[in-house]
């Protein structure tokens, strides 16, 4: 069983790591000139505010066939809510599982080295959470949602620098 | 600010035992003038010299220095001529001779030079396996004799090893040898903590799939799962009085802190955010718990009582404050400072809130007091590696312990131990 899920994971990251460059990029200037003043503003609640689906198109033909191919979720540096940019990768996950009951996820929550392990657990979690949270409001039910948080630990990329830290803030929704 | 010569590399690597390569700079600022003559008949036995073992302790304080015997070989206190010791405070010598069925004794005397009188003696006998233990004792009392503070050479130290993608719980001797594997597991393994006794270890495991916390005894190796709620459970940090443990859990949303007792029963929440609190760590006296948490917008070092209420952030200076450990005495308490990009280990005393950074900085982190309060070890990395490292309290006297494979993590000094 692990085994299964863990191929699945190696599978979703190397997609992922072959499509997500310029999403990155978009992330790293926030990344590095926001600091951690504004990272608890967003509340729990903050996800209720976004504005209906965007990308009509391909989320609503990923939903009939497969899951919806993007499957990582990016976050500037200590901030744990889902970024506008990231907001339809995540709707079309929920639109999917509202759609397919039967189907259930793993949301993974991960966080770059810039902190204390137990802090970057914590940040994980959050991540992960508040990708739970927003794939409930797209119409998933919470029943089909695990979250998990590796924190620090399972870094895609292992340098110090922020070309790898974009990378590892992240969330990835993976299929059970 | 370098004394001695600015770097002793030690003889600790001589041991094809040694796990790691030991490394010093600095120097107290007040060394007494320390002379030791190698044990009469340790020559014979297996292993280091145990008079090695007592120099290389006494040497990573930095608050000696060692004076060469210049050929003088005394092992009895009849032996000692005292004009020939100009400049010398205190002398150690002593003898080590092998008796019937694998066992040695062990005498040693701490003669004071300028009273000319001895100052302490020993006569131990034990398993001849047992030697390297020995020698961490005679340092101890020695330390404890001229400083006045209990010397940690005979505590253990307990850290992660990581190996590509294994990792070992590892316990160690508090110089780096013995060490002993408690936990293997192809899963990350995070936040060792000590019992107060010192018997057990709680720490974080990934196994079940996310972060759980589990209870080990050091002597019969058996595990008891104490928090595997959805989502994360970790940082367990045991009371003063070993009967509960704090923890974090998200089982209510975010990470927030929790007692339980050490059966793992009656849990009990303590703090209300919906920010992250994480990292308790018990005052001395039990009655609060320091902890780390971004309620004010970016991580900081928190106080809260016990039973729960109000807590008062104590860290202002830097971006962000992680990793909060009181010292033995509840003055002060050592954190992990993340300003600039750069982790620095610092100390805040709690009375008048003066921070002070004891390190240079780069990825240091996990800082924990040694039992009497003198050295700070921590994690930080050294050539793309995840190394040990420990600071004297003042931040005079630096040492790096280099292991010989893998990364080292999430170090903790553990307690005194009853003898």
């Amino acid at each position: 069983m692990k085994k299964i899920i863990l191929s699945i994971i190696l599978v979703n990251l190397l997609a992922a790591c072959a499509s997500e460059k310029p999403k990155e990029a978009a992330n790293e200037p926030a990344a590095t000139s926001a600091p951690a003043a504004t990272e608890t503003a967003a509340p729990v609640t903050a996800p209720a505010q976004t504005a209906p689906v965007s990308s009509e198109a391909t989320a609503a033909a990923n939903a009939e066939a497969a899951a919806p191919a993007e499957r990582s979720i990016y976050f500037p540096f200590d901030v744990d809510a889902v970024p506008a940019s990231d907001r339809a990768t995540v709707q079309a996950h929920g639109e999917y599982l509202a759609k397919n009951k039967n189907a259930k996820v793993r949301v993974e929550g991960n966080a770059d080295e810039r902190g204390s392990s137990e802090y970057n657990l914590a940040l994980g979690q959050r991540r992960a959470n508040n990708v739970k949270k927003l794939l409930i409001l797209s119409g998933a039910k919470s029943s089909q949602i695990e979250t998990v948080s590796f924190g620090e630990e399972k870094p895609r990329c292992a340098d110090h620098s922020e070309a790898c830290w974009s990378q590892n803030r992240r969330a990835d929704i993976v299929a059970k | 600010m370098r004394f001695l010569g600015a770097v002793v590399l030690l003889c600790v690597a001589c041991s094809a035992r040694a796990e790691l390569t030991i490394e010093i700079t600095g120097a107290g600022e007040h060394q007494i003038p320390l002379s030791l003559v190698h044990f009469a008949g340790e020559e014979k036995m297996v292993g280091q010299p145990i008079s090695n073992v007592v120099t290389n302790d006494l040497l990573r304080t930095g608050l000696f220095k060692m004076i060469d015997p210049a050929g003088k070989s005394p092992h009895e206190p009849g032996d000692v001529r005292y004009d020939e010791w100009p400049g010398v405070d205190a002398l150690v010598i002593g003898n080590v001779r092998t008796l019937d069925g694998g066992r040695v004794e062990v005498r040693f005397r701490l003669m004071d030079m300028v009273r000319r009188t001895e100052l302490v003696g020993l006569a131990v006998t034990a398993k001849s396996e047992q030697l390297r233990a020995i020698g961490h004792r005679v340092a101890d009392l020695i330390f404890e004799k001229l400083t006045g503070s209990p010397g940690v050479f005979s505590t253990r130290i307990a850290y992660v090893n990581r190996e590509s993608k294994k990792y070992r719980l590892v316990v160690a001797d508090s110089d780096g040898y013995g060490e002993q594997t408690l936990l293997a597991l192809n899963e990350p393994i995070l936040s060792p903590s000590w019992s107060p006794d010192g018997s057990q270890i709680a720490y974080v495991s990934f196994e079940r799939g996310h972060a759980s916390v589990f209870a080990q005894s050091l002597a019969t190796r058996q595990r008891t799962l104490l928090a595997d709620f959805p989502g994360s459970n970790s940082a367990p940090t045991w009371s003063p009085d070993g009967k509960q443990l704090a923890m974090v859990l998200t089982r209510d949303g975010s990470s927030q802190l929790y007692l339980v007792r050490s059966d793992g029963s009656d849990l009990r929440r303590i703090t209300f955010s919906e920010t992250i609190d994480t990292e308790p760590s018990f005052l001395p006296d039990g009655k609060s718990l320091l902890f780390t948490s971004d309620r004010g917008g970016s991580a900081q070092v928190y106080r809260v009582p016990v039973e729960g209420g109000t807590a008062e952030r104590l860290t202002f200076e830097g971006a962000n404050n992680f990793s909060p450990r009181p010292s033995p005495d509840g003055k002060y308490f050592v954190y992990s400072h993340f300003v600039d990009g750069v982790f620095y280990i610092a100390v805040q005393d709690f009375e008048n809130k003066q921070m002070q950074v004891l390190t240079g900085g780069g990825w240091e982190k996990k800082p924990s007091f040694a039992p009497n309060g003198k050295l700070v070890l921590f994690a930080t990395e050294s050539q793309g590696r995840g190394i040990l490292a420990t600071v004297s309290s003042d931040g005079r006297v630096k040492q790096k312990m280099v292991a010989q494979r893998g990364d080292i993590r999430e170090p903790i000094w553990g307690p005194f131990l009853k003898q």
